[in-house]
């Protein structure tokens, strides 16, 4: 194809998505496109799946048999999640073994939040609150994302995460509901996740890199500084109702603006966690890759009887 | 070996009297592995009352180059659509 | 309490459901493939909310102030009536899915008698738990088939496997002094008329597997009894560490 030709393409590519057309994974899309969309999939694939890993920690001493229920259907879900977004992405020609690679070699990222570590059983409460309410923030835009099968994941992830948050808030009014050290612990979780929450929607719009781009083909809304005021509108209310101190001395609500203004990020710490270096980034990825290597023997077996099975099939019909 | 289990498209039929409609895909080694974890993946919630798997590489695409020759000849073929034919308004149940 | 027998027959039930569940949601997120850790947390799932019914309705019997999770965390060791078999540990997938299918092939035979008893709630609750559990079996089986009739390298394991497990599987019909006052009023199931027709499904399909049933062992027994293998301990800790450290507290 010539150069020429290649542009027309593209302008016509672009009005397409601009006239809110979807585009499906067989239709002709510029190379950058197809990159751009299996980094983001993937990164959000490998997100749900090392995000099981902080909240399978309290699976099996969940302080409840309800609890217990509630957590596993959620780390679950999240397996689940993975999983569409996986086939999402190999619809753009990857396979997940591809993806998984990156993954176990380093070479992908995924949310910088899971980096941090689980300590107490509020976390789980503190995780689903602020963790899983910032990703709903993120994620309901994208059910109208340009790219079909990313969008059709995300509607399904949307529909299926509205009990994750609840969850989590529930876990924490009940701890605030209880007794001093029951309090405390939240309040515990609340100064350990808050920061670490507020950076998850991503650097501040003067550093981000890929925004424009994004927002053209509708893999972003809003910027990062909305999405975050957005989140911290949103969730100091919610720790007012629970009795909860927000570990943020600067914050206060600001009359003219309708919205809280806020303390400074601490982005030196966000850029170490990214860079790999946050408490438990080397222990997420061992627990993956442990997980990959030591099911590969169960996975070959499969394979191998799947393939007698299907002989025998063959010979039976000869 | 290449452990790589295939790609399988999963339809779920939410109720009866309803079509199969595509849900997502799946990875699985064989045919009941497939439909074991369609079960699992796709109907944890009680979608579904019936599941079909087919393994993706089974599936032939039209190719949206042609949609032009494939689909657009339809466009104008209005006499197939009841309002194309004109009926008194007297008659009426037609 | 006036009807103890039939307190400790239900929690015998109960305790193998828990802790299979329990050692089942340890390996969420850990297993071989993305769709067979959903599978898993099915089967914990159904097993968890199997165990919820049946303490809930222990806590009726009991004519004490008791919660289903004061049954679930706040018994000691001793306490627990699970056969040796659920407690095992995950040592391997093989391990896994061998435990599962030795236990879901009884729990089925079970609840399908149980599904007749005199009292209404354990019917109840038993024929809620043959679907669930019919599901297992077939799961479970379909993965020893697999493993079994493989590669080299997972017959080699599965058959380690099952020749590890296969001690634990004569507890299972044993009859407790609960069992054989259950089975007498009609409310409960006598197990040891199960043993015949469990040994014959389990060696077809092993069968099947191309693995071979041990002969002419030695079984381990005593967990119905509360007297279990090392394992429990530890997985007792695990899961009683909340209730143990902030005691009597809502959660």
């Amino acid at each position: 194809m010539s150069n020429e030709q290649i542009k027309s393409l593209e302008e016509i590519f672009e009005a397409r998505i601009a006239r809110d057309e979807k585009i499906e994974p067989k239709d002709w899309m510029p190379e950058k496109y197809r990159k751009t969309h299996i980094r983001q999939i993937s990164q959000h694939a490998h997100s749900e799946i090392v995000g099981m890993l902080p909240e399978g920690n309290w699976i099996s001493r969940a302080p409840s048999l309800r609890r217990k229920a509630a957590l596993l259907a959620k780390v679950q879900d999240e397996a689940g999640h993975g999983l569409y977004l996986y086939s999402a992405c190999e619809t753009l020609g990857i396979s997940r073994i591809e993806l998984y690679d990156q993954l176990h070699s380093g070479k992908a990222k995924y949310s910088s939040i899971f980096n941090y570590p689980t300590l107490t059983w509020a976390d789980m409460g503190a995780v689903g609150w602020l963790v899983d309410g910032a990703a709903i923030i993120n994620q309901v835009p994208l059910c109208n994302t340009s790219f079909g099968p990313y969008a059709r994941a995300m509607v399904r992830v949307c529909k299926e995460e509205s009990f994750h948050q609840r969850q989590g808030f529930e876990i924490m009014l009940k701890l605030c509901n209880g007794s001093k050290q029951q309090k405390d612990m939240a309040q515990d979780a609340l100064n350990r996740w808050w920061w670490p929450s507020l950076m998850m929607l991503g650097p501040t719009d003067a550093e981000s890199v890929h925004t424009e781009q994004s927002m053209k083909w509708k893999l972003k809304r809003k910027s990062n500084d909305d999405l975050r005021q957005q989140f911290i509108d949103q969730t100091v209310p919610q720790a007012d109702l629970l009795g909860l101190t927000i570990p943020d001395p600067d914050l206060k609500f600001n009359e003219q603006t309708g919205s809280y203004d806020f303390g400074t990020i601490d982005w030196d710490e966000f850029w170490q966690v990214v860079k790999g270096h946050g408490p438990c980034n080397k222990q997420r990825i061992s627990a993956r890759v442990a997980a990959w290597d030591n099911g590969s023997w169960v996975r070959d077996a499969a394979m191998a009887h799947a393939a007698k099975k299907e002989a025998l099939k063959i010979k039976i019909a000869i | 070996m290449d452990n790589n289990w295939p790609l399988w498209e999963v339809f779920v039929r939410s109720k009866n009297g309803l079509e199969h409609r595509h849900f997502g895909s799946l990875h699985a080694a064989d045919e009941d592995m497939a439909l074991e974890n369609a079960r699992d993946v796709y109907t944890r919630r009680n979608e579904g009352v019936s599941i079909w798997v087919v393994k993706s590489s089974n599936i032939k695409a039209s190719n949206p180059a042609h949609n032009g020759e494939l689909f657009e000849p339809a466009q104008d073929k209005v006499y197939r659509h009841p309002t194309f034919y004109n009926v008194p308004d007297e008659v009426k149940h037609m | 309490m006036k009807n103890e027998n039939l307190y400790n027959y239900i929690l015998g039930i109960a305790d193998n459901s828990l802790i299979l569940g329990q050692r089942l949601g340890e390996l969420c997120g850990h297993g071989p493939s993305l769709e067979t850790d959903i599978a898993g947390t099915n089967i914990s799932l159904d097993l968890i909310g199997q165990t919820r019914s049946y303490y809930q309705y222990a806590t009726k019997i009991s004519e004490q102030e008791k919660t289903e999770d004061d049954i679930a965390f706040l018994r000691i060791e001793r306490e627990y009536k699970n056969v040796l078999l659920v407690e095992q540990p995950n040592t391997h997938f093989g391990y896994v899915m061998g435990r599962q299918y030795l236990f879901d092939v009884y729990h089925l035979m079970m609840l399908q008698q149980l599904q007749f008893s005199k009292d209404e709630t354990l019917a109840a609750i038993a024929k809620k738990g043959i679907k669930e559990v019919s599901y297992h079996k077939r799961f479970s089986g379909d993965w020893v088939k697999r493993l079994g009739d493989g590669t080299a390298e997972s017959t080699a394991k599965m058959q380690e496997a099952i020749n590890d497990l296969w001690r634990f599987t004569a507890e299972l019909f044993d009859m407790t002094d609960a069992d054989t006052a259950m089975a007498l009023e009609g409310k409960g199931v006598d197990v040891s008329k199960l043993k015949e027709g469990y040994y014959k499904e389990v060696t077809a399909l092993l069968e099947e597997a191309t693995l071979t049933a041990p002969e002419g062992m030695y079984f381990s027994r005593g967990g119905k009894k509360g007297v279990h293998s090392e394992h429990m301990g530890y997985l007792l800790a695990d899961m009683q560490y909340m209730q143990r450290t902030y005691p009597n507290m809502e959660w």
